[in-house]
Protein backbone atom coordinates (compact mmCIF):
# COMPACT_ATOMS: atom_id res chain seq x y z
CA UNK A 1 0.00 0.00 0.00
CA UNK A 2 1.49 3.28 -0.98
CA UNK A 3 0.14 6.53 0.11
CA UNK A 4 1.09 9.96 -1.04
CA UNK A 5 3.59 11.37 1.37
CA UNK A 6 3.37 14.90 2.54
CA UNK A 7 5.87 16.22 0.05
CA UNK A 8 4.13 14.67 -2.94
CA UNK A 9 0.95 16.61 -2.34
CA UNK A 10 -0.88 14.54 -4.88
CA UNK A 11 -4.03 16.16 -6.08
CA UNK A 12 -6.98 13.93 -6.57
CA UNK A 13 -10.23 15.71 -7.16
CA UNK A 14 -12.74 14.22 -6.58
CA UNK A 15 -11.76 11.58 -4.08
CA UNK A 16 -11.72 8.09 -5.40
CA UNK A 17 -8.74 6.71 -3.63
CA UNK A 18 -9.08 2.94 -3.44
CA UNK A 19 -8.13 1.64 -0.04
CA UNK A 20 -6.47 -1.72 -0.17
CA UNK A 21 -7.11 -4.79 1.94
CA UNK A 22 -9.50 -3.54 4.58
CA UNK A 23 -9.42 -7.01 6.12
CA UNK A 24 -5.97 -6.28 7.47
CA UNK A 25 -6.60 -5.08 11.00
CA UNK A 26 -3.14 -3.73 11.57
CA UNK A 27 -2.06 -0.40 10.28
CA UNK A 28 0.91 -1.83 8.51
CA UNK A 29 1.97 1.23 6.63
CA UNK A 30 4.17 3.31 8.84
CA UNK A 31 3.57 6.37 6.77
CA UNK A 32 -0.10 6.39 7.47
CA UNK A 33 -1.46 8.02 10.61
CA UNK A 34 -5.20 8.13 9.96
CA UNK A 35 -7.41 6.17 7.63
CA UNK A 36 -11.16 6.47 7.18
CA UNK A 37 -12.90 3.75 5.17
CA UNK A 38 -16.43 4.34 3.90
CA UNK A 39 -17.18 6.20 7.07
CA UNK A 40 -20.69 7.35 7.83
CA UNK A 41 -22.09 9.00 10.92
CA UNK A 42 -25.82 9.00 11.40
CA UNK A 43 -27.54 10.93 14.14
CA UNK A 44 -30.97 9.67 14.99
CA UNK A 45 -33.34 12.07 16.60
CA UNK A 46 -36.98 11.39 17.36
CA UNK A 47 -38.91 13.25 14.70
CA UNK A 48 -41.41 14.54 17.22
CA UNK A 49 -41.17 15.44 20.85
CA UNK A 50 -42.53 12.68 23.03
CA UNK A 51 -43.72 14.28 26.25
CA UNK A 52 -43.35 11.49 28.79
CA UNK A 53 -41.84 8.14 29.47
CA UNK A 54 -45.29 6.60 29.62
CA UNK A 55 -46.11 7.90 26.17
CA UNK A 56 -42.72 6.79 24.93
CA UNK A 57 -43.16 3.30 26.30
CA UNK A 58 -46.58 2.94 24.71
CA UNK A 59 -45.31 4.06 21.33
CA UNK A 60 -42.20 1.98 21.63
CA UNK A 61 -44.28 -1.11 22.30
CA UNK A 62 -46.44 -0.25 19.34
CA UNK A 63 -43.34 0.31 17.24
CA UNK A 64 -44.50 3.78 16.43
CA UNK A 65 -41.46 5.81 17.25
CA UNK A 66 -40.29 7.58 14.17
CA UNK A 67 -36.74 8.74 13.96
CA UNK A 68 -35.43 11.35 11.66
CA UNK A 69 -32.09 10.24 10.37
CA UNK A 70 -29.42 12.76 9.73
CA UNK A 71 -26.20 11.73 8.10
CA UNK A 72 -23.51 14.06 9.39
CA UNK A 73 -20.95 12.18 7.32
CA UNK A 74 -21.39 9.77 4.44
CA UNK A 75 -19.03 7.57 2.44
CA UNK A 76 -15.93 9.35 3.58
CA UNK A 77 -12.66 7.81 2.49
CA UNK A 78 -9.59 9.64 3.60
CA UNK A 79 -6.03 8.83 4.40
CA UNK A 80 -3.70 11.15 6.25
CA UNK A 81 0.00 10.50 6.15
CA UNK A 82 2.18 10.64 9.20
CA UNK A 83 3.66 14.10 9.58
CA UNK A 84 1.15 15.68 7.28
CA UNK A 85 -0.78 18.82 8.10
CA UNK A 86 -4.28 18.52 6.69
CA UNK A 87 -6.71 21.39 6.58
CA UNK A 88 -10.45 20.80 6.72
CA UNK A 89 -12.70 23.34 5.09
CA UNK A 90 -16.39 23.64 4.44
CA UNK A 91 -19.29 25.70 5.64
CA UNK A 92 -20.80 25.32 9.12
CA UNK A 93 -22.49 21.98 9.61
CA UNK A 94 -20.61 20.34 6.77
CA UNK A 95 -19.28 17.63 9.08
CA UNK A 96 -15.82 18.95 9.91
CA UNK A 97 -16.20 18.71 13.66
CA UNK A 98 -17.86 15.31 13.37
CA UNK A 99 -14.87 14.07 11.44
CA UNK A 100 -12.53 15.34 14.15
CA UNK A 101 -14.65 13.60 16.79
CA UNK A 102 -14.24 10.29 15.00
CA UNK A 103 -10.50 10.65 15.07
CA UNK A 104 -10.47 11.76 18.70
CA UNK A 105 -12.43 8.58 19.60
CA UNK A 106 -15.33 10.64 20.86
CA UNK A 107 -17.71 9.15 18.31
CA UNK A 108 -17.71 5.68 16.87
CA UNK A 109 -18.79 5.68 13.22
CA UNK A 110 -22.22 4.34 12.34
CA UNK A 111 -20.80 2.68 9.26
CA UNK A 112 -17.31 2.09 7.98
CA UNK A 113 -14.08 2.08 9.86
CA UNK A 114 -11.70 4.54 11.47
CA UNK A 115 -8.06 3.69 12.03
CA UNK A 116 -5.77 5.94 14.02
CA UNK A 117 -2.12 5.25 14.68
CA UNK A 118 -0.62 7.14 17.59
CA UNK A 119 -1.99 9.17 20.42
CA UNK A 120 -4.36 11.99 19.65
CA UNK A 121 -4.44 15.29 21.49
CA UNK A 122 -7.39 17.52 20.87
CA UNK A 123 -6.97 21.19 21.63
CA UNK A 124 -9.99 21.87 23.76
CA UNK A 125 -11.72 25.07 23.00
CA UNK A 126 -11.67 27.97 25.36
CA UNK A 127 -12.42 26.98 28.93
CA UNK A 128 -13.54 23.39 28.34
CA UNK A 129 -12.45 21.20 31.21
CA UNK A 130 -11.47 24.05 33.49
CA UNK A 131 -13.18 24.95 36.73
CA UNK A 132 -13.44 28.64 37.62
CA UNK A 133 -13.22 28.12 41.38
CA UNK A 134 -10.00 26.14 41.21
CA UNK A 135 -6.59 27.78 41.00
CA UNK A 136 -4.45 27.71 37.90
CA UNK A 137 -2.28 25.07 39.54
CA UNK A 138 -5.23 22.84 40.38
CA UNK A 139 -6.66 23.26 36.92
CA UNK A 140 -3.41 22.21 35.28
CA UNK A 141 -3.54 18.92 37.19
CA UNK A 142 -7.24 18.41 36.46
CA UNK A 143 -6.83 19.18 32.78
CA UNK A 144 -3.79 16.92 32.54
CA UNK A 145 -5.80 14.08 34.07
CA UNK A 146 -8.51 14.71 31.50
CA UNK A 147 -5.92 14.22 28.78
CA UNK A 148 -4.97 10.90 30.37
CA UNK A 149 -1.75 11.87 32.14
CA UNK A 150 -0.80 10.44 35.53
CA UNK A 151 -0.04 12.54 38.57
CA UNK A 152 3.66 11.85 38.19
CA UNK A 153 3.69 12.89 34.54
CA UNK A 154 1.95 16.10 35.51
CA UNK A 155 4.50 16.85 38.24
CA UNK A 156 7.17 16.65 35.54
CA UNK A 157 5.28 18.86 33.15
CA UNK A 158 4.04 21.45 35.59
CA UNK A 159 6.90 23.95 35.43
CA UNK A 160 7.20 23.84 31.67
CA UNK A 161 3.46 24.44 31.33
CA UNK A 162 3.46 27.50 33.56
CA UNK A 163 6.57 28.80 31.85
CA UNK A 164 4.97 28.52 28.45
CA UNK A 165 1.68 30.04 29.56
CA UNK A 166 3.60 32.81 31.36
CA UNK A 167 1.30 32.59 34.34
CA UNK A 168 3.64 32.22 37.31
CA UNK A 169 2.22 35.36 38.94
CA UNK A 170 -1.33 34.04 38.92
CA UNK A 171 -0.84 30.32 39.30
CA UNK A 172 -2.41 30.15 42.76
CA UNK A 173 -5.31 32.45 41.99
CA UNK A 174 -8.70 30.97 41.10
CA UNK A 175 -9.38 30.80 37.39
CA UNK A 176 -12.42 33.03 37.61
CA UNK A 177 -9.98 35.91 38.13
CA UNK A 178 -8.22 35.13 34.81
CA UNK A 179 -8.88 36.96 31.58
CA UNK A 180 -10.11 34.92 28.63
CA UNK A 181 -6.68 35.19 27.07
CA UNK A 182 -5.11 33.70 30.19
CA UNK A 183 -7.57 30.78 30.14
CA UNK A 184 -6.69 30.11 26.54
CA UNK A 185 -2.96 30.28 27.20
CA UNK A 186 -3.27 27.81 30.03
CA UNK A 187 -5.36 25.43 27.93
CA UNK A 188 -2.97 25.55 25.01
CA UNK A 189 0.04 25.09 27.27
CA UNK A 190 -1.38 21.98 28.98
CA UNK A 191 -2.54 20.33 25.76
CA UNK A 192 0.66 20.90 23.83
CA UNK A 193 3.33 20.43 26.48
CA UNK A 194 4.31 17.06 25.07
CA UNK A 195 4.19 16.59 21.36
CA UNK A 196 1.29 14.33 20.48
CA UNK A 197 1.44 12.04 17.45
CA UNK A 198 -1.71 13.65 16.15
CA UNK A 199 -2.87 17.11 17.08
CA UNK A 200 -6.41 18.23 16.44
CA UNK A 201 -6.95 21.94 16.16
CA UNK A 202 -10.52 23.13 15.79
CA UNK A 203 -10.64 26.88 15.27
CA UNK A 204 -8.83 27.68 18.46
CA UNK A 205 -5.76 29.46 17.26
CA UNK A 206 -7.45 32.81 17.31
CA UNK A 207 -7.25 33.06 21.08
CA UNK A 208 -4.96 35.10 23.24
CA UNK A 209 -3.14 38.25 22.30
CA UNK A 210 -0.99 38.61 19.24
CA UNK A 211 2.22 37.62 21.00
CA UNK A 212 0.68 34.41 22.29
CA UNK A 213 -0.84 33.63 18.91
CA UNK A 214 2.60 33.84 17.40
CA UNK A 215 3.97 31.67 20.16
CA UNK A 216 1.33 28.99 19.67
CA UNK A 217 1.75 29.09 15.90
CA UNK A 218 5.49 28.58 16.43
CA UNK A 219 4.81 25.59 18.63
CA UNK A 220 2.57 24.04 15.98
CA UNK A 221 5.27 24.66 13.41
CA UNK A 222 7.74 22.96 15.70
CA UNK A 223 5.46 19.91 16.07
CA UNK A 224 5.08 19.77 12.34
CA UNK A 225 8.81 19.89 11.79
CA UNK A 226 9.26 17.06 14.29
CA UNK A 227 6.82 14.82 12.47
CA UNK A 228 3.47 15.34 14.20
CA UNK A 229 0.34 14.90 12.16
CA UNK A 230 -1.93 17.90 12.43
CA UNK A 231 -5.58 18.25 11.56
CA UNK A 232 -6.63 21.83 11.28
CA UNK A 233 -10.16 23.11 10.96
CA UNK A 234 -10.44 26.74 10.02
CA UNK A 235 -12.48 29.22 8.07
CA UNK A 236 -9.33 31.21 7.61
CA UNK A 237 -8.29 30.16 4.11
CA UNK A 238 -4.93 31.90 4.18
CA UNK A 239 -4.06 30.01 7.35
CA UNK A 240 -4.97 26.73 5.65
CA UNK A 241 -2.88 27.60 2.64
CA UNK A 242 0.04 28.64 4.76
CA UNK A 243 0.03 25.73 7.23
CA UNK A 244 -1.26 22.73 5.31
CA UNK A 245 0.21 20.38 2.73
CA UNK A 246 -3.24 19.19 1.77
CA UNK A 247 -6.76 20.36 2.29
CA UNK A 248 -10.03 18.45 2.38
CA UNK A 249 -13.35 20.02 1.56
CA UNK A 250 -16.49 18.69 3.18
CA UNK A 251 -19.98 19.58 2.12
CA UNK A 252 -23.18 18.17 3.62
CA UNK A 253 -21.27 15.29 5.12
CA UNK A 254 -19.55 14.30 1.90
CA UNK A 255 -15.94 14.67 1.02
CA UNK A 256 -15.93 16.83 -2.09
CA UNK A 257 -12.22 17.16 -2.71
CA UNK A 258 -8.80 16.43 -1.27
CA UNK A 259 -5.61 17.87 -2.60
CA UNK A 260 -3.38 20.92 -2.80
CA UNK A 261 -4.81 23.62 -0.55
CA UNK A 262 -5.01 26.33 -3.20
CA UNK A 263 -6.84 24.05 -5.64
CA UNK A 264 -9.28 22.72 -3.07
CA UNK A 265 -9.95 26.21 -1.77
CA UNK A 266 -10.57 27.41 -5.30
CA UNK A 267 -13.05 24.60 -5.91
CA UNK A 268 -14.74 25.36 -2.60
CA UNK A 269 -15.02 29.05 -3.40
CA UNK A 270 -16.42 28.36 -6.85
CA UNK A 271 -19.17 26.25 -5.30
CA UNK A 272 -20.04 29.08 -2.98
CA UNK A 273 -20.35 31.63 -5.74
CA UNK B 1 10.33 0.60 15.92
CA UNK B 2 8.45 2.41 18.62
CA UNK B 3 5.04 0.96 19.28
CA UNK B 4 2.24 3.41 18.85
CA UNK B 5 -1.25 2.95 20.21
CA UNK B 6 -3.60 1.86 17.47
CA UNK B 7 -7.27 2.72 17.51
CA UNK B 8 -9.49 0.70 15.22
CA UNK B 9 -13.17 1.54 15.42
CA UNK B 10 -14.16 -1.79 13.88
CA UNK B 11 -12.36 -3.87 16.47
CA UNK B 12 -14.42 -4.31 19.58
CA UNK B 13 -13.79 -6.44 22.59
CA UNK B 14 -16.32 -6.84 25.35
CA UNK B 15 -17.46 -3.30 26.11
CA UNK B 16 -17.60 -3.98 29.87
CA UNK B 17 -14.00 -5.16 30.00
CA UNK B 18 -12.74 -2.46 27.66
CA UNK B 19 -14.37 0.16 29.84
CA UNK B 20 -12.72 -1.29 32.93
CA UNK B 21 -9.31 -1.25 31.29
CA UNK B 22 -9.74 2.33 30.15
CA UNK B 23 -10.94 3.40 33.58
CA UNK B 24 -7.80 1.99 35.18
CA UNK B 25 -5.72 3.92 32.66
CA UNK B 26 -7.55 7.09 33.65
CA UNK B 27 -7.41 6.49 37.41
CA UNK B 28 -5.71 9.84 37.88
CA UNK B 29 -8.75 11.52 36.38
CA UNK B 30 -11.01 9.77 38.90
CA UNK B 31 -8.84 11.05 41.75
CA UNK B 32 -8.55 14.56 40.36
CA UNK B 33 -12.29 14.78 39.75
CA UNK B 34 -13.12 13.61 43.27
CA UNK B 35 -10.61 16.10 44.60
CA UNK B 36 -12.21 18.86 42.56
CA UNK B 37 -15.68 17.91 43.81
CA UNK B 38 -14.60 18.24 47.42
CA UNK B 39 -12.41 21.31 47.05
CA UNK B 40 -14.89 23.24 44.92
CA UNK B 41 -17.81 22.60 47.23
CA UNK B 42 -16.19 24.35 50.17
CA UNK B 43 -13.95 26.76 48.33
CA UNK B 44 -15.72 29.96 49.25
CA UNK B 45 -17.07 29.01 52.67
CA UNK B 46 -15.21 30.12 55.76
CA UNK B 47 -15.47 26.85 57.64
CA UNK B 48 -14.50 24.94 54.51
CA UNK B 49 -14.14 21.20 54.77
CA UNK B 50 -15.50 21.28 58.34
CA UNK B 51 -18.95 21.42 56.79
CA UNK B 52 -18.58 17.78 55.79
CA UNK B 53 -18.70 17.02 59.49
CA UNK B 54 -21.01 19.79 60.64
CA UNK B 55 -23.75 18.86 58.19
CA UNK B 56 -24.50 15.35 59.50
CA UNK B 57 -23.92 16.54 63.06
CA UNK B 58 -26.59 19.21 62.71
CA UNK B 59 -29.06 16.81 61.11
CA UNK B 60 -28.49 14.27 63.86
CA UNK B 61 -28.93 16.77 66.65
CA UNK B 62 -32.28 17.77 65.21
CA UNK B 63 -33.39 14.20 64.55
CA UNK B 64 -32.29 12.92 67.94
CA UNK B 65 -34.04 15.80 69.62
CA UNK B 66 -37.22 15.04 67.72
CA UNK B 67 -37.01 11.33 68.45
CA UNK B 68 -35.85 11.35 72.05
CA UNK B 69 -37.84 14.36 73.29
CA UNK B 70 -40.90 14.41 71.11
CA UNK B 71 -41.36 10.66 70.66
CA UNK B 72 -39.63 9.74 73.90
CA UNK B 73 -36.99 7.29 72.66
CA UNK B 74 -33.64 6.48 74.23
CA UNK B 75 -30.79 8.96 73.82
CA UNK B 76 -28.67 6.26 72.16
CA UNK B 77 -31.19 6.62 69.39
CA UNK B 78 -29.12 9.42 67.92
CA UNK B 79 -26.37 6.95 67.09
CA UNK B 80 -28.87 4.61 65.51
CA UNK B 81 -30.17 7.38 63.32
CA UNK B 82 -26.81 8.88 62.46
CA UNK B 83 -25.23 5.57 61.43
CA UNK B 84 -28.18 4.89 59.13
CA UNK B 85 -28.11 8.41 57.84
CA UNK B 86 -24.46 8.13 56.84
CA UNK B 87 -25.36 5.21 54.58
CA UNK B 88 -28.40 6.89 53.21
CA UNK B 89 -26.72 10.23 52.50
CA UNK B 90 -23.91 8.41 50.77
CA UNK B 91 -26.29 6.42 48.62
CA UNK B 92 -28.65 9.27 47.74
CA UNK B 93 -25.86 11.71 46.96
CA UNK B 94 -23.60 9.44 44.92
CA UNK B 95 -26.38 8.01 42.78
CA UNK B 96 -27.77 11.47 41.96
CA UNK B 97 -24.29 12.85 41.38
CA UNK B 98 -23.41 10.03 38.96
CA UNK B 99 -26.32 11.07 36.83
CA UNK B 100 -25.70 14.79 37.03
CA UNK B 101 -21.97 14.48 36.47
CA UNK B 102 -22.50 12.55 33.27
CA UNK B 103 -24.95 15.11 31.98
CA UNK B 104 -22.72 17.97 33.10
CA UNK B 105 -19.74 16.24 31.58
CA UNK B 106 -21.63 15.83 28.33
CA UNK B 107 -20.04 18.93 26.97
CA UNK B 108 -16.68 17.41 27.55
CA UNK B 109 -17.71 14.01 26.19
CA UNK B 110 -18.31 15.65 22.84
CA UNK B 111 -14.81 16.96 22.58
CA UNK B 112 -12.43 14.56 24.16
CA UNK B 113 -12.30 10.87 24.87
CA UNK B 114 -12.58 9.84 28.50
CA UNK B 115 -13.97 6.56 29.80
CA UNK B 116 -17.63 7.28 30.51
CA UNK B 117 -17.65 5.50 33.83
CA UNK B 118 -15.25 8.14 35.18
CA UNK B 119 -18.18 10.33 36.17
CA UNK B 120 -19.97 7.73 38.27
CA UNK B 121 -16.81 6.28 39.80
CA UNK B 122 -15.53 9.69 40.88
CA UNK B 123 -18.94 10.45 42.39
CA UNK B 124 -18.57 7.28 44.48
CA UNK B 125 -15.04 8.17 45.52
CA UNK B 126 -16.19 11.65 46.54
CA UNK B 127 -18.99 10.09 48.60
CA UNK B 128 -16.60 7.69 50.32
CA UNK B 129 -14.32 10.54 51.33
CA UNK B 130 -17.28 12.52 52.67
CA UNK B 131 -18.49 9.46 54.55
CA UNK B 132 -15.08 8.99 56.16
CA UNK B 133 -15.18 12.60 57.34
CA UNK B 134 -18.67 12.02 58.75
CA UNK B 135 -17.35 9.33 61.06
CA UNK B 136 -15.88 12.11 63.21
CA UNK B 137 -19.23 13.66 64.21
CA UNK B 138 -20.59 10.14 64.58
CA UNK B 139 -18.00 9.38 67.22
CA UNK B 140 -18.68 12.72 68.89
CA UNK B 141 -22.33 11.77 69.18
CA UNK B 142 -21.34 8.33 70.47
CA UNK B 143 -19.27 9.94 73.22
CA UNK B 144 -22.06 12.32 74.19
CA UNK B 145 -24.74 9.65 74.28
CA UNK B 146 -22.40 7.13 75.92
CA UNK B 147 -22.69 4.50 73.24
CA UNK B 148 -19.38 2.63 73.54
CA UNK B 149 -16.95 2.99 70.65
CA UNK B 150 -15.89 -0.58 70.01
CA UNK B 151 -13.07 -2.02 67.87
CA UNK B 152 -15.78 -3.71 65.79
CA UNK B 153 -15.92 -0.41 63.91
CA UNK B 154 -12.65 -1.35 62.24
CA UNK B 155 -14.67 -3.64 60.00
CA UNK B 156 -16.59 -0.69 58.53
CA UNK B 157 -14.57 -0.54 55.28
CA UNK B 158 -16.25 -3.80 54.20
CA UNK B 159 -19.87 -2.63 54.57
CA UNK B 160 -18.79 0.67 53.01
CA UNK B 161 -17.33 -1.19 50.04
CA UNK B 162 -20.57 -3.13 49.49
CA UNK B 163 -22.55 0.07 49.78
CA UNK B 164 -20.26 1.73 47.25
CA UNK B 165 -20.64 -1.17 44.80
CA UNK B 166 -24.41 -1.06 45.10
CA UNK B 167 -24.50 2.72 44.67
CA UNK B 168 -22.21 2.53 41.64
CA UNK B 169 -24.46 -0.06 40.03
CA UNK B 170 -27.58 2.00 40.67
CA UNK B 171 -25.80 5.18 39.56
CA UNK B 172 -24.77 3.59 36.26
CA UNK B 173 -28.27 2.27 35.59
CA UNK B 174 -29.73 5.72 36.31
CA UNK B 175 -27.12 7.44 34.14
CA UNK B 176 -27.92 5.19 31.21
CA UNK B 177 -31.62 5.96 31.50
CA UNK B 178 -30.93 9.68 32.01
CA UNK B 179 -29.12 9.90 28.68
CA UNK B 180 -32.36 8.93 26.95
CA UNK B 181 -34.83 10.51 29.37
CA UNK B 182 -33.55 13.51 31.23
CA UNK B 183 -36.78 13.51 33.25
CA UNK B 184 -35.40 10.63 35.27
CA UNK B 185 -33.28 13.06 37.28
CA UNK B 186 -36.44 14.72 38.60
CA UNK B 187 -38.34 11.49 39.09
CA UNK B 188 -35.46 10.03 41.03
CA UNK B 189 -35.63 12.86 43.56
CA UNK B 190 -39.18 11.84 44.38
CA UNK B 191 -38.32 8.16 44.35
CA UNK B 192 -35.50 8.80 46.81
CA UNK B 193 -37.88 10.38 49.30
CA UNK B 194 -40.17 7.35 49.16
CA UNK B 195 -37.22 5.00 49.37
CA UNK B 196 -35.88 6.85 52.40
CA UNK B 197 -39.05 6.22 54.37
CA UNK B 198 -39.12 2.59 53.23
CA UNK B 199 -35.64 2.10 54.67
CA UNK B 200 -35.05 1.73 58.39
CA UNK B 201 -32.94 4.85 58.70
CA UNK B 202 -34.82 6.89 61.28
CA UNK B 203 -37.05 4.10 62.59
CA UNK B 204 -36.44 0.53 63.67
CA UNK B 205 -37.87 -2.28 61.63
CA UNK B 206 -39.69 -3.49 64.74
CA UNK B 207 -41.63 -0.23 64.86
CA UNK B 208 -43.40 -1.10 61.62
CA UNK B 209 -46.78 -2.83 61.71
CA UNK B 210 -46.33 -6.57 61.09
CA UNK B 211 -48.23 -6.33 57.82
CA UNK B 212 -45.60 -4.05 56.30
CA UNK B 213 -42.47 -5.86 57.44
CA UNK B 214 -42.15 -7.71 54.13
CA UNK B 215 -41.73 -4.41 52.26
CA UNK B 216 -38.55 -3.75 54.18
CA UNK B 217 -37.22 -7.18 53.31
CA UNK B 218 -37.55 -6.41 49.61
CA UNK B 219 -35.47 -3.30 50.05
CA UNK B 220 -31.78 -3.88 49.28
CA UNK B 221 -30.83 -0.84 51.34
CA UNK B 222 -32.19 -2.56 54.44
CA UNK B 223 -29.48 -5.21 54.31
CA UNK B 224 -26.73 -2.77 53.44
CA UNK B 225 -27.68 -0.34 56.20
CA UNK B 226 -27.91 -3.13 58.76
CA UNK B 227 -24.49 -4.40 57.85
CA UNK B 228 -23.06 -0.92 58.30
CA UNK B 229 -24.94 -0.19 61.50
CA UNK B 230 -24.25 -3.40 63.42
CA UNK B 231 -20.57 -2.69 64.18
CA UNK B 232 -21.40 0.85 65.30
CA UNK B 233 -24.69 0.72 67.13
CA UNK B 234 -24.78 -2.89 68.31
CA UNK B 235 -21.03 -3.18 68.62
CA UNK B 236 -21.03 -6.60 66.99
CA UNK B 237 -19.44 -8.18 63.95
CA UNK B 238 -22.26 -9.05 61.55
CA UNK B 239 -22.93 -12.73 60.92
CA UNK B 240 -21.52 -14.36 57.81
CA UNK B 241 -25.00 -14.69 56.32
CA UNK B 242 -25.46 -10.93 56.62
CA UNK B 243 -22.22 -10.38 54.72
CA UNK B 244 -23.19 -12.86 52.04
CA UNK B 245 -26.59 -11.27 51.38
CA UNK B 246 -25.11 -7.76 51.19
CA UNK B 247 -22.27 -8.92 48.95
CA UNK B 248 -24.68 -10.65 46.59
CA UNK B 249 -26.86 -7.55 46.31
CA UNK B 250 -23.87 -5.28 45.79
CA UNK B 251 -22.10 -7.45 43.24
CA UNK B 252 -25.14 -8.28 41.13
CA UNK B 253 -26.26 -4.64 40.97
CA UNK B 254 -22.78 -3.50 40.05
CA UNK B 255 -22.38 -6.09 37.29
CA UNK B 256 -25.78 -5.33 35.78
CA UNK B 257 -25.16 -1.56 35.91
CA UNK B 258 -21.62 -1.79 34.56
CA UNK B 259 -22.43 -4.13 31.68
CA UNK B 260 -25.52 -2.21 30.60
CA UNK B 261 -23.86 1.18 30.90
CA UNK B 262 -20.75 0.17 28.93
CA UNK B 263 -22.77 -1.50 26.21
CA UNK B 264 -24.60 1.80 25.70
CA UNK B 265 -21.64 4.10 26.25
CA UNK B 266 -20.85 4.55 22.54
CA UNK B 267 -24.30 5.93 22.05
CA UNK B 268 -23.85 8.71 24.58
CA UNK B 269 -21.85 11.07 22.39
CA UNK B 270 -24.66 10.83 19.85
CA UNK B 271 -27.32 11.69 22.41
CA UNK B 272 -25.97 14.25 24.80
Amino acid sequence: MTLPTASDSVVDIPVSQPLTDSSDTRVSNLMEAIRLENVGVCYRAPSERIPSIKEYTIRWLQGKIKHREFWALQDVNLSVAKGETLGLIGHNGAGKSTLLKLIARVLRPTTGRVLVLGNVAPLLEYGAGFHPELTGRENIYLNGALLGYSRKQMDEKFERIVDFAELWDFIDAPLRTYSSGMWARLGFAVATDVQPDILIVDEVLSVGDEAFQRKSADRMQEFRDRGATILLVSHNMSLIEEMCQRAAWLDHGRLMAVGKPDEVIRAYRQSQA
Amino acid sequence: MESLPVYDSSRRGLPALEELRELLRYSNLVIQTARRNIVVRYKRSILGIAWTMLNPLGTTLILSFVFSRVFGGASSYAVYVLSGLLCWTFFAQTTSDSMHNLIWGGNLLKRIYVPRTVFAVSAILTGLINMAFSLVPLMVVMLITQVPIRPTMLILPIPALFLAMFALGVGLILSTIAIYFIDVTEMYTILLTAWFYLSPVIYRKEMLPQDYAWVVHLNPMYYLINLFRAPIFDGRIPALSEFVVAAAIALSTLVVGWVWFSSRADDFAYRI
